[in-house]
């Protein structure tokens, strides 16, 4: 896997986000699960958003597609602030998400599955050949050859199969950010190499991608740039070239590495005062932006 | 959605248009479908054959004639409507315990306005139909809002309806149907030229659909049939469906010098009308392949958009509202509502009938061909075992034997669907 931000200049001098999130919060009654959060995505390149089990990853991304709301902060997309308050509004955007838990019926087949809920339709009734002819060319604009015949079940696929049929749906609509949750958590490695040699072409193509993953080699393999989330903050926004494995493992663990990651006071020692009492905000003002400029 | 373009193409891709499918191929795949497991239809028209076969051997001159077949057809209509409105219901993987007794109620309205009010039947079967509909809409709540299992819900409804009849109808008490449209309509025959202009249209009219089908998709540059193909399967249905006619045409009376008995039952022009309109909601419709996606996989029919209380909502008034329609067939056939209309076996027909037909109970898997194949299946069996002269009680044990089959049948071929990845 060849990852194109090591020959071209760093790509977020020339390129405007395509959606920054700025200081949102989210709470679930007395827990607060996100604070503070930035988050930014740029078209073209792959962000993977790594934590660990807890650190709000989920939550961050349902908020972004609309399934719950944040409760403050800003929501820029396209550099125009927005109120994204329900997955049609994300949707409308251009925004979509692939669940980890693959939301696929398996009695129907590949064309099926990819237009479910939004099914094509001539006077009332279901257009099937222009449907399957667009799942066609979706899927070879994909360079997806694998599957036998679009016709066939999504029963009989493999998972890597599936999961291809899962990102080619959010891609099928005039879509600008693909959301991948874990999308290679339970495939194998010939499955996976499958997957995110698709994920790449994503980005390649000019959509803006999100990746959330526990694999780390699977960030490096793809990501373009990596987002920490640790504890419901933003530990660190790098890209992916100016660090290394060790210091990811160490923002996701501890939230900090080095220069990289929050600032002292909100560091270890104060994690049990912060669990104790969750609605202490430290002034979280941005310790991503400036670990981005320290990395430089 | 008018607006779906994929950002990652750029333009139309070209692909080379597949050559259409021979008859050959045609015949191939479909056997190697059945070979994974996809058995469809299959089980269901061979036990048909066999059924067919083994009664006309024991019974040569009362099974197999002419009036025999017609009242065959008779007897199995309400079964095989309320078993319609059960595919739906069962395509969600729900279940609908008071179908019987939704016919029994809606018929018992139907007959109160009839009979002590004195409506013209049109009126009186709108009234059946709003019966059946909100029965629906009542259970469709409850399971689909509150999110009562439906067994519960319909175990309820079972049990209600049977004292609303009851009460309606009262103790011993029966309502007799005496509106001649309304009798006509499941014990008299249509005429023998119209039985054949059905016949003319039903297979024009598939021929025609099959014909354009392929044109569209060849000119889409998609996997075709080729002419051959769809000309092979007009001629198969042509073939079984002109039997049935010509042998229904025939003269059936005891004594024709009195009154001449011949032609295709006037309730099949229902069945044929019930067959095409909810096969076309089934298979070709957005409502449609959502309830499948909804049986298939309910949360991944809600993440798609999917409104699936409002899918689950519609599914149960679709299935009381034809549940109706059956009683109004029960009560044409009995030329009277009493109270155990639409009891006894009604309901375990209905679903037998689903079932046998191919429709699984879990879920996702059938379609509307199953309900009238399985309830011909139900029918021939009462309908034979009755010539043999078999007590009520072999009739039972062979019929739920047959169930067993059937749903034996419907646990493996999943499990070889499982295995070879066709579910
Ligand atoms: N609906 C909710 N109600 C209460 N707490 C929640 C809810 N959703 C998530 N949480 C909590 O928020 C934290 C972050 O969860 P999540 O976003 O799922 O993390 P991740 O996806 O990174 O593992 C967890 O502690 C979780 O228990
Ligand atoms: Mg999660």
């Amino acid at each position: 896997m060849t990852m194109p931000s090591t020959t071209a200049a760093p790509p977020e001098r020339d390129v405007a986000p395509l959606l920054s999130l700025r200081a949102v919060n989210k709470s679930f009654g007395a827990v607060h699960v996100l604070q503070d959060v930035d988050f930014d995505v740029y078209p073209g390149q792959v962000t993977a958003l790594v934590g660990d089990n807890g650190a709000g990853k989920s939550t961050l991304i349902k908020g972004i597609a609309g399934s719950q709301t944040f409760d403050n902060g800003d929501y820029v997309f396209e550099g125009a602030p927005v109120t994204v308050h329900s997955p049609k509004d994300a949707n409308a955007l251009g925004i979509e998400v692939v669940y980890q838990d693959l939301a696929l019926c398996d009695n129907l087949d590949i064309v099926h599955n990819l237009f479910l809920g939004r099914e094509l339709t001539k006077n009332g009734v279901l257009d099937e050949a222009t449907m399957e002819r667009r799942a066609t060319e979706t899927l070879a604009g994909l360079s997806v050859r694998t599957v036998r015949s679009i016709r066939q079940q999504v029963a009989s696929l493999s998972g890597g199969q599936r999961q291809t049929v899962a990102i080619a749906r959010s891609v099928l609509w005039n879509s600008k950010l693909v959301i991948l949750d874990e999308p290679t958590a339970a495939l194998g490695v010939a499955q996976t190499e499958q997957v995110l040699k698709l994920v790449r072409r994503l980005a390649d193509r000019g959509l803006a991608v999100v990746l959330i993953s526990h694999n780390l080699n699977d960030v490096f393999a793809v990501a373009d740039h990596i987002s920490v989330l640790y504890l419901g903050r933003t530990a660190a926004q790098v890209r992916s070239k100016d660090v290394t494995y060790n210091q990811v493992v160490e923002l996701i663990t501890g939230g900090r590495s080095g220069s990289l990651g929050l600032s002292a006071e909100q560091q270890p020692e104060d994690v049990a005062a912060e669990a104790a009492d969750p609605v202490v905000t430290a002034g979280a003002g941005g310790p991503a932006t400036e670990t981005r400029e320290e990395t430089r | 959605m008018s607006t779906a373009t994929s950002p990652v193409t750029e333009g139309p891709t070209q692909l080379p248009t597949p050559e259409p499918r021979s008859l050959g191929s045609a015949v191939s795949d479909y056997l190697a479908r059945v070979r994974g497991g996809d058995v469809g239809s299959l089980p269901a028209v061979l036990g048909l054959v066999v059924l067919f076969i083994v009664f006309s051997i024991l019974r040569p001159n009362t099974f197999t004639n002419a009036f025999n077949i017609a009242n065959l057809v008779n007897q199995s209509a309400a079964v095989i409507v309320i078993a319609m409105g059960l595919v739906f219901v069962l395509l969600l993987g729900e279940i609908d315990l008071a179908a019987g007794w939704t016919a029994g109620t809606a018929a018992a309205m139907m007959g109160v306005v009839l009979t002590r009010e004195g409506w013209a039947w049109p009126l009186a079967v709108v009234v059946c139909l709003l019966t059946g509909a909100a029965v629906g809409t009542l259970i469709g709540l409850l399971v689909a809002r509150l999110g009562i299992p439906s067994f519960v819900v319909t175990l309820a409804a079972f049990l209600a309806l049977q004292g609303v009849l009851l009460k309606t109808i009262g103790e011993g008490g029966t309502i007799a149907i005496r509106d001649e449209t309304l009798l006509a309509l499941n014990n008299n025959t249509m005429p023998v030229w119209l039985g054949w202009a059905l016949f003319a249209v039903v297979v024009g009219v598939y021929a025609l659909l099959s014909l354009r089908r392929a044109a569209t998709r060849r000119a889409g540059g998609l996997q075709s049939e080729s002419t051959a193909v769809v000309l092979a399967k007009v001629a198969v249905l042509a073939v079984l469906l002109g039997i049935v006619v010509a042998y229904l045409s025939r003269e059936r009376s005891r004594n024709p010098l009195i009154s001449s008995i011949k032609g295709v039952p006037e309730v099949v022009l229902l069945l044929v009308l019930l067959f095409v309109g909810l096969n076309f909601v089934l298979a070709r419709t957005s409502f449609g392949r959502h309830v499948y996606a909804v049986g298939g996989n309910a949360e991944a029919a809600r993440r798609a958009g999917i409104n699936v209380n409002t899918i689950k909502l519609l599914c149960f008034i679709i299935g009381s509202t034809l549940a109706a329609v059956g009683g109004i067939l029960l009560a044409s056939r009995d030329n009277s509502i009493s109270p155990t209309t639409g009891g006894a076996q009604t309901l375990l027909y209905a679903v037998g009938a689903a079932v046998i037909g191919g429709t699984s109970l879990f879920g996702g898997k059938g379609k509307i061909l199953d309900a009238v194949l399985g309830g011909l299946v139900i029918g021939v069996i009462i309908n034979g075992m009755g010539l043999l002269n078999q007590p009520t009680s072999v009739v039972y044990m062979v019929t739920g034997l047959v169930l067993l089959v059937a749903a034996s049948v419907d646990a493996l071929s999943r499990r070889r669907a499982m295995a070879t990845g066709r579910v």
